[in-house]
């Protein structure tokens, strides 16, 4: 099941650029909230604070507090620990390049020390059919490698990798900015099949994309977080000018 | 507009022109980069094969004044010495790779350490055998295999470990990216993820050390010193087919000259083999469509 993610005060810092500010948003447990904003706005930066992935920048800096499921992972983990709970799948597709489809999907478990065959099998099974992408490669998992499938199928792939390791949290940076419009229909499906069992951030340039599959968006702009609401008031009713100029176009 | 055309048939007979210069140029170059290769290759092989029989990779070498003879045991001791220059070279240069392209990037030591590799990779192989001699040979009072294959090796690490480092370089950082957002550890990731994409590199850089080393003769004069009898035992010299080689091409008999052909041709024979073998093991299991 997913949790719930609190952040209270997230202060972040690439070298002396002041990223993130004083950003507070609470994220509910099983659903799916967006991040909108212009190019540069920190959303990028927002999610990856959230699985301690910007901290693996050496000049990068970050203070506050980020509570998932109630335990605050800069102070009550390790990084390697909370990566585990919260999956991240990327702008572009990064399939590894030297690995089977079927290796690709196992890294996850395998390189944290997993080895049972039986239960892999069913993980990647599972992992693949909750990705949408069973049909397509269930008769090459073994002999293709993951660099060999299209862009669409790539980021599926990259989706199942992330859910074998059995998180709490899903973090999408952008995940169908790469891809053709048939295959973002793909990620947008497969998202509302996975809101039931995870708790998904995802960010997007795409305002439809957000309407469309979102429960509740957040509108950043220079740093900061301007508005955090349900998509249906963002996008018929928003509170601050700001927001409402950029989702009707006027800039960004 | 009969101007025009006639500007634009010239045009064209110019752009025919120098396209064809081009190829012809390039295909020149190309020929006079491969030409030396396989004129050697063919000397060798008319010279070398007529002394080559099955006494040859079966018998030691002749005393002086005998017919007969092989170079079964400078085969076997550049196998062995060969065998010790990887097992050090190739470890402690893969280490000093991985040092500077993920952990040491930028730093002040990682520099000194790029700077010493370049430095060591253009010292001349006679000055390795002196330096190996000094502090491996005179302390352990005797030359020895151990001491050919410590020079070889040390003649290694610069290559490899360069090598190393630029493969890894080249690995894309979204494929780090995607090892630690599945709560992989940095070490775990380091070996399993990037330095498996670089394998292939890496291998090609450990095959040029190897290939490059494989014809040495300077450094083992010093160290491994050569011997004509059997012997593979680490703290004894040992015989290696670059210093047979070498003997036997500076005597006085045809004999041996003829040998010594031979065995040039089995050194670049034994050289392509084992690169090709070592290329053909590691790249068996790659996967179609894998970049």
């Amino acid at each position: 099941m997913g949790v719930g993610i609190e952040v209270n005060n997230l202060n972040a810092w690439y070298g002396t650029n002041h990223t993130l500010q004083d950003i507070t948003l609470h994220i509910p447990a099983n659903e799916a909230t967006a991040l909108i904003g212009p190019s540069g706005c920190g959303k990028s930066t927002f999610v990856r604070c959230l699985n301690r992935m910007h901290e693996t920048n050496p000049i990068a800096k970050v203070t506050g507090e980020v509570k998932v499921g109630g335990q605050d992972i800069y102070s009550e983990t390790s990084a390697v620990e909370v990566r585990r709970r919260i999956g991240m799948v990327f702008q572009r597709p990064n399939p590894f390049p030297t690995m089977s489809i079927y290796d690709n999907v196992a890294s996850g478990l395998r390189l944290n020390g997993f080895r049972n065959r039986r239960v892999l099998d069913e993980v990647v099974e599972r992992s693949l059919k909750n990705a949408a992408l069973w049909d397509e490669v269930k008769d090459d998992l073994k002999k293709k490698s993951g660099a060999s499938l299209s862009g669409g199928q790539q980021q599926r792939l990259c989706i199942a990798r992330a859910l074998a390791v059995d998180p709490e949290v899903l973090l999408m940076d952008e995940p169908a900015s790469a891809l053709d419009p048939v295959s973002t229909a793909k990620i947008e499906d497969l998202i509302f099949q996975l809101k039931v069992q995870y708790t998904i951030v995802i960010v997007t340039h795409n305002m439809q994309q957000a309407a469309r599959v979102a429960e509740r968006t957040g509108f950043f702009l220079n740093g900061k977080l301007i508005e955090f609401d349900s998509t249906h008031k963002i996008f018929t009713n928003p509170t601050d000018k700001r927001t409402e100029d950029y989702i009707t176009g006027r800039f960004g | 507009m009969a101007t025009q055309l006639n500007s634009s048939t010239l045009n064209r007979r110019w752009r025919w022109f120098t396209n064809h210069l081009a190829t012809v140029l390039a295909v020149a170059s190309t020929i006079l980069v491969v030409a030396p290769l396989i004129a050697i290759f063919i000397d060798l092989v008319v010279k070398g094969t007529s002394s080559l029989n099955l006494n040859f990779f079966t018998k030691i070498p002749a005393p002086v004044g005998e017919q007969g003879g092989g170079m079964a045991n400078a085969i076997v001791g550049s196998a062995v010495l060969l065998g010790l220059a990887s097992l050090l070279g190739i470890p402690i240069g893969i280490a000093a790779g991985i040092y500077l392209s993920e952990y040491g990037r930028g730093s002040k030591l990682s520099n000194v350490v790029r700077f010493t590799a370049d430095v060591l990779n253009g010292v001349p192989s006679i000055v390795m055998g002196v330096a190996v001699y000094a502090l491996v040979v005179v302390p352990a009072k005797g030359y020895s295999a151990f001491a050919g294959g410590v020079a070889l090796g040390i003649m290694m690490i610069p290559t490899v470990a360069r090598t190393t480092e630029e493969m890894l370089l080249m690995v894309p950082h979204s494929i780090r990216e995607a090892a630690l957002g599945l709560g992989v550890p940095n070490w775990r990731s380091m070996i399993s993820i990037t330095l498996k994409t670089a394998m292939p590199g890496v291998i090609t850089g450990c095959m040029l050390a190897f290939a490059r080393v494989a014809g040495e003769t300077a450094p083992l004069i010093f160290t491994a010193f050569g011997n004509q009898f059997w012997s593979t035992a680490l703290n004894q010299p040992v015989a290696a087919l670059p210093l047979q080689i070498y003997v036997y091409a500076l005597s006085p008999y045809d004999e041996w000259h003829r040998l010594a052909w031979a065995g040039s041709l089995v050194l670049i024979v034994l050289i392509v083999v084992s690169v090709a073998l070592v290329r053909f093991v590691t790249t068996r299991g790659v996967l179609k469509g894998a970049s």
